[in-house]
């Protein structure tokens, strides 16, 4: 397994997402690292061995689509655009200035291989759920992947969105909650507990699977697994690490939405090699 | 004069647009019935989405399906369209400028006996407020099919206002309507009324009235809130020098206001803006509601008198 999906080649690509991620907040001197860490393997995993895209042509109407609906993420799927080849790497360095592509949270209108605007939490499930009606209406065989935050499904949009995706039977649609126990004000269990989430999504009809969200061959093994399923949609809870990979930064609520400064950076980037 | 419910009318329009046009898919909060939208179920069953009692959702879904290339027209009370489901109109779908047309029904007081809590008189000040959002009021049932077809032909979200009530119909068909434009129903010199809706009928009424009594009113059918005809508007004012504006809506932020900027930045004259003055609605027949909260030919010709007096 390790060999098929290239695993040490994933993890240094997943080390460059990081380092791209505590480069481009220093360089904006904001925005959001715990939970853009925490969603690094996923998305790399997605978007180097997983989806169907074309980085020349983003609007390929075949694709595969991926909407980060926890879009304060949006630094680690910026990293992962551009190290796919969406757009030169050397933008990332203008993210959250003046008249830059990249957006403080992902807008669809300027960034190639955006698919969905996104920041308002909760909103981005809907719009997977119509993606997908959309894709079975049609008779495509396009996938549609989601990632939702673990304390973004405080919101009752999501639970709408659940319900409606297994009503729909939405087995085009594969989601990865970001189980990484921390939301701004503290530990989703302390704040306002969803728990407990897998028995939750059971209930909504969906098929459940829980991994390690770190670990590239139990994300394959659940997208595998995903796409056998049929006549429902899947929800992958993968546990996570907020902030995963610096070491000062994991597991802290206080890094949900604070970049950190030059020392802080340095330290970090001596850690992610 | 024949009657219909602009509701009634676009639950027709959907249809033969469905004909048309496959891309078009519906979405409704399970008020199918009411919205007409069943209409299009019966016909496009594979092509309507009830989306449950789930507002958000199905705004979020309808701009799921417009990034996936369909054209959907998402249904249900004004109210809660607008109102339930704000953020979701502002985030998933204007910001994005996606092709979402948004028609909600049972606008305003003629929701009748259900009273306030289903009487959207807000809804034109949210759906203006936002950047991108054409906000169509069409007038009778012959507007309310050409606004549908109109919103379907452009790209980009579209908010259709309309009614419960059955309304009289104003005009003979053809391809009138065109969104951006105002429509001169009326010649006159003394007065001008600008109106939407179900107001546009009472404007007519009013200015009939007037000329019995000497004055001489234009009337001007405002269905396009946003783009606003804002050149008519300013010939209007120029000319006539007095300008009346009717909605069945609040004062604030709909029709009224979007004339009154209008007016303030080209050309200030005398105005009165007849609505829903800053209150809610009640419980009660469509027509008595009109009468108690001001909204009927009687009180704009009252205002026509009051905004000439002022000139
Ligand atoms: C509707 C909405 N409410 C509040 C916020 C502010 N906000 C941004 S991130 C966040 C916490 C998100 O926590 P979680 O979903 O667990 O994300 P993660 O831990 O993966 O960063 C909040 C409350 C928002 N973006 N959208
Ligand atoms: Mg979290």
């Amino acid at each position: 397994m390790e060999q098929m999906i290239g695993e040490s080649e994933l993890h240094t690509t997943a080390r460059q997402i990081r380092r791209d991620i505590i480069t481009m907040l220093l360089e904006a001197g904001s925005g959001h690292p715990g939970g853009s860490l925490s969603a690094v393997e996923i998305l790399t995993y997605l978007y180097f061995r997983e989806m169907k895209v074309d980085p020349a042509d983003p609007q390929w109407p075949g694709r595969d689509r991926f909407i980060l609906s926890k879009g304060h993420a949006g630094p680690a799927l910026f990293s992962v655009l551009a190290e796919r080849g969406f757009f030169p790497r050397e933008e990332l360095l203008t993210f959250r200035k003046i008249d830059s592509r990249l957006q403080g949270h992902p807008d669809m209108r300027k960034t190639p291989g955006v698919e969905m605007s996104t920041g308002s939490l909760g909103q981005g499930f809907s719009v997977a759920n119509g993606i997908a009606l959309a894709g079975k209406l049609d008779k495509k065989d396009y996938r549609v992947f989601l990632m939702l935050g673990d304390g973004e499904i405080e919101e009752g949009q999501v639970w709408e969105a659940s319900m409606a995706a297994a009503h729909y039977k939405l087995d085009n649609l594969t989601a990865f909650l970001d189980h990484n126990g921390l939301q701004i004000d503290g530990p989703v269990t302390e704040v306002m507990s969803p728990e407990p989430v897998a028995d939750k999504f059971k209930a909504f009809g969906w098929e459940v699977v829980k991994i390690d969200g770190h670990s590239f061959p139990e994300i394959r093994q659940a997208i595998d697994h995903a796409k056998k399923t049929q006549g429902k949609p899947t929800m992958i809870i993968a546990e996570t690490v907020k902030g995963r990979g610096v070491s000062f930064m994991e597991n802290e609520a206080g890094w949900h939405g604070a970049a950190p400064n030059r020392e802080q950076a340095e330290k970090a980037l001596a850690e992610l090699v | 004069m024949e009657k219909i419910a602009t509701r009634e009318a676009y639950g027709k329009a959907l249809v033969k647009l469905g004909a048309q046009n496959p891309q078009v898919v519906v979405l409704d909060a399970d008020l199918s019935k009411s919205t007409k939208t069943n209409n299009f179920q019966k016909v496009y069953p594979e092509r309507f989405f009830n989306m449950g009692i789930a507002e958000q959702n199905m705004i979020g879904t309808a701009a799921g399906f417009a990034i996936a290339g369909k054209i959907p027209f998402a249904s249900t009370f004004a109210v809660f369209a607008t109102g339930r489901a704000f953020e979701q109109i502002r985030n998933s779908i204007a910001y994005s400028r996606l092709n979402v047309k948004i028609a909600a029904t049972h606008a305003g007081l003629t929701v009748g006996e259900d009273g306030a809590s289903h009487q959207a008189i807000l809804d034109i000040s949210l759906m203006r407020s936002l950047p991108d959002m054409t906000v169509l009021v069409p007038c009778d049932g012959v507007e309310a099919e050409q606004a549908v077809f109109a919103a379907a032909a452009m790209d980009g979200p579209v908010y259709i206002r309309l009614g419960r009530s059955a309304v009289p119909i104003l005009h003979a068909g053809g391809d009138r309507f065109a969104i951006g434009k105002g429509e001169e129903l009326r010649q006159g010199a003394d007065v001008s009324l600008l109106a939407c809706g179900i107001m546009v009928a009472e404007a007519l009424k009013a200015a009939e009235e007037l000329e019995a009594e000497g004055v001489s009113a234009r009337v001007l059918n405002i269905a396009s809130i946003k783009p606003l005809d804002v050149e008519t508007i300013v010939k209007a004012a120029r000319e006539t020098g007095a300008i009346v504006t009717a909605e069945e809506h609040s004062i604030i932020g709909g029709l009224g206001s979007a004339v009154a900027e209008v007016l303030a930045e080209h050309c200030p004259v005398p105005m009165e803006r007849v609505g829903i003055k800053d209150v809610f609605g009640e419980s009660g027949k469509p027509q008595e509601l009109l009468d108690k909260y001001g909204l009927t030919a009687k009180d704009i010709k009252a205002a026509a008198y009051r905004v000439i007096k002022k000139k």
